[in-house]
């Protein structure tokens, strides 16, 4: 066994993992201020690239995360989502829409007695699933909601 | 200079709801115009709600929320006469703030 070339091979594959990791967004270049848009997690057009970008991996599904959201919009341009959360200690929701463009649609983070709810009215391009992020605790709990759409909202 | 935003603040029981309409275009970047032209993307960044001057909320929206937003949150340990102020920035630098006082 040459030993140079196991080392190299070993070196290409950990830089390997690196790139990907930085391509999935896990490693942000740059930090998230509080109230700085997060450009790199509103433009990414991937929604597990968006997903991830928000820290909404690996979240797990809780009846306490419920999403309103209506079943079959006419018109995507106005889709009415409410998201409540009744998971004490609600930090921050993301709201996502799994086909859009860019899947992302607005985070919110709560302090100072703001309750874990919120509600939007948002674009959705096409039936999709609309995804909700909540943190509490360190942990990442998710809910989704499917609503067909029968005029899209973005674009023409 | 935006037009201002309606914003009503109501105790319910011991929550407070607050609701904002924010008067705002909100464009993508994604549609095109009757020339076939893209029409450059404005809309909203970062948005924040704040009781009596402390941060409850802070918000940070893309192109694919509505046109002229509607939000609304809920707030506990607020009561009447409270100051709640909702202000806006979009990608283009325009900014907004606006207040109401808890009914």
């Amino acid at each position: 066994m040459d030993l140079l070339r196991r080392t190299v091979l070993k070196g290409a594959g950990a830089s390997g993992v690196l790139a990907g990791l930085l391509a999935a967004g896990v490693l942000k270049p740059t930090l998230a201020y509080a109230n700085d848009w997060n450009k790199a997690a509103f433009e990414a057009k991937d929604f597990d690239v968006a997903l991830k970008a928000v820290g909404g991996d690996g979240a797990a599904t809780n009846a306490a995360l419920v999403m309103k959201a209506p079943e079959i919009a006419e018109n995507g341009a106005v889709v009415p989502v409410d998201v409540t959360s009744n998971i004490p200690n609600t930090t921050s929701i993301a709201i996502l829409t799994k086909k859009n463009p860019f899947p992302l649609s607005s985070q919110f983070e709560f302090a100072n007695g703001a309750v874990g709810d919120v509600s939007v009215r948002l674009k959705v391009a096409e039936t999709s699933a609309i995804v909700a992020i909540a943190k509490a605790d360190g942990k990442v709990y998710s809910a989704q909601k499917e609503v067909k759409v029968t005029v899209g909202g973005c674009g023409g | 200079m935006a037009d201002p935003m309606k914003i009503r603040a109501q105790m319910k029981g011991d929550v407070c709801e607050v609701r904002v309409l924010m008067s705002h275009p909100m464009e993508t970047g994604q549609r095109k115009d009757n020339d076939g032209k893209t029409v450059p993307a404005h809309h909203i960044q970062t948005m924040t709600v704040a009781l009596n001057g402390k941060t409850v909320v802070s918000g940070q929206i893309a192109g694919s929320v509505s046109r002229n937003p509607v939000f609304g949150f809920k707030v506990k340990g607020a009561k009447a006469g409270d100051k709640v102020a909702v202000s806006w920035k979009d990608n283009k630098g325009d900014s907004r703030t606006d207040e109401t006082t808890v009914a």
